[in-house]
């Protein structure tokens, strides 16, 4: 399964520059809106479910390599944060649905890890 | 094409800029400052086929064909006077007058470009003049060149790929640093000075240490240890101290050693802090996502020994090391 996939699939809004989500191939997902939770539980290539949206998002997901943030229930990160994830590499993904209901689909799509 | 000059340490740094890294490489924005660094004459094509007005049509015809182009400048007593393309000689056809001369059908009305304009330039007038190819001029308006947009991607490409090299020779350069400094201990040594509150740069003193590593050859595992440890570092002096404090890295081949020290408010109860959960983050903090209380935590399973000293009002030490296997030193052998 690649990033593309997901994107189409749950209908995600692609906020960070567009790049060639195909190639990507999430590893596996994290749901968490505490960034130490995430630093401890989330694994190099981990799609990471959150409602948090503001820059320290970026750092967390760049230091640990996530293959994508998904921003849920319209939270939307400001201009400065969109920019230091594209400088960074880092795509931010958003979406309504609240963390439940990403994770439900995601696990649908066979990201069980 | 781009001449294969050496350049200085300067213009590298200076002109290029910062080199990429892995992620910038399939970014658009290093395109666009490329584009605007880049100069025509480093990318333009200086071998010219070139007619004359008193040629016919047939014979250039015969030039384009041989080199495979699609157009040549017309040159008369030294000096540029129009350009001839394929599409000239398809009017030409049309009315079966293929011996007549290029100075009937040439295209008199000239743009050009100036050799010493950058790319982005020349991409406008492409834009503007809807040609396929200019003429380039020198400074005495003296045609010297040709320009394409294969030219212009092409040395896009190149110039692309010499960043890419450069930040090879940057790594390379970095990762022999143990192995080519003699001493009977040798140890790098980085400070960041973390400034309170400051959640703005939140994580940036650890990007920069995790890609330092990196550079230094150290095995990718161990730089995210290290990334993971010196973020939870770097954000609880972001959070907890009243002043900031100092971030210090020191890299050996044999261990990483991470350091952090501020000058309060002090820790009460270091055991209590060692509990997973327990935080004394603000309502405030807490909404930014941090104040799980897991901090410490996590920097105790990324490391191999960490260290805490605290006097209330008058500041924290935090030591952390990483031992480095000796497969793993930066200056290992590779045979």
């Amino acid at each position: 399964m690649d990033l593309q996939q997901i994107i189409e699939r749950l209908e995600l809004n692609v906020l960070t520059d567009s790049r060639d989500f195909t190639s990507v191939h999430p590893r596996g997902g994290y749901t968490s809106d505490l960034l130490s939770c995430v630093m401890a539980g989330a694994k190099s290539k981990y799609i990471w479910v959150t409602l948090q949206s503001h820059l320290n998002i970026v750092a967390v997901a760049a230091l640990l390599d996530i293959a994508a943030v998904i921003i849920t229930e319209n939270a939307h990160p400001d201009h400065a944060t969109i920019a230091k994830a594209n400088e960074q590499g880092v795509t931010l993904l958003s979406t309504s649905m609240p963390n439940f209901e990403v994770d439900g689909k995601l696990w649908e799509m066979g990201l069980h890890n | 094409m781009c001449p294969n000059r050496v350049r200085t340490e300067q213009e590298i740094n200076g002109r290029r800029g910062r080199p990429i890294t892995d992620q910038d490489a399939h970014e658009i924005n290093r395109v666009e400052e490329l584009s605007y660094d880049l100069k025509i004459h480093e990318v333009m094509t200086k071998k010219l086929h070139t007619a004359s007005p008193e040629m016919s049509l047939s014979d250039v015809l015969e030039i384009l064909r041989i080199n495979r182009i699609s157009g040549v400048p017309v040159v008369e007593d030294g000096q540029l006077a129009g350009v001839l393309s394929i599409e000239d000689i398809v009017r030409a056809m049309g009315k079966n007058d293929l011996m007549e001369t290029v100075g009937q059908y040439m295209t008199r009305r000239l743009v050009t470009v100036a050799s010493y304009d950058t790319i982005v330039k020349a991409m406008r007038t492409f834009a503007e003049s809807r040609v396929g190819r200019l003429p380039v001029v020198n400074e005495e308006n003296k045609l010297v060149g040709m320009i394409t947009k294969g030219d212009i991607t092409r040395g896009i490409l190149l110039a692309l790929q010499k960043d890419y090299k450069e930040e090879e020779v940057r790594r390379y350069r970095a990762s022999h640093l143990f192995e080519d400094i003699i001493s009977d201990r040798t140890t790098l040594v980085l400070r960041y000075n973390i400034k309170a509150q400051n959640f703005t740069h939140g994580g940036t003193a650890s990007s920069h240490i995790k890609r330092a590593l990196l550079r230094l050859g150290a095995d990718p595992q161990i730089a995210r240890r290290c990334g993971i440890a010196v973020y939870e570092a770097e954000m609880n002096l972001i959070i907890h101290t009243t002043r900031g404090g100092i971030l210090k890295l020191e890299v050996e081949p044999h261990r990483i050693t991470m350091s952090t020290t501020d000058d309060g408010p002090g820790i009460p109860d270091i055991e209590q802090v060692l509990q997973p959960g327990y935080s004394t983050a603000t309502d405030q903090v807490r909404e930014l996502g941090f104040g799980a209380g897991m901090g410490l935590v996590n920097i105790k399973r990324c490391v191999d020994s960490m260290d805490i000293e605290s006097t209330v009002s008058k500041g924290t030490k935090l030591i952390m090391r990483i031992h480095i296997p000796t497969e793993n030193l930066s200056g290992r052998k590779e045979e």
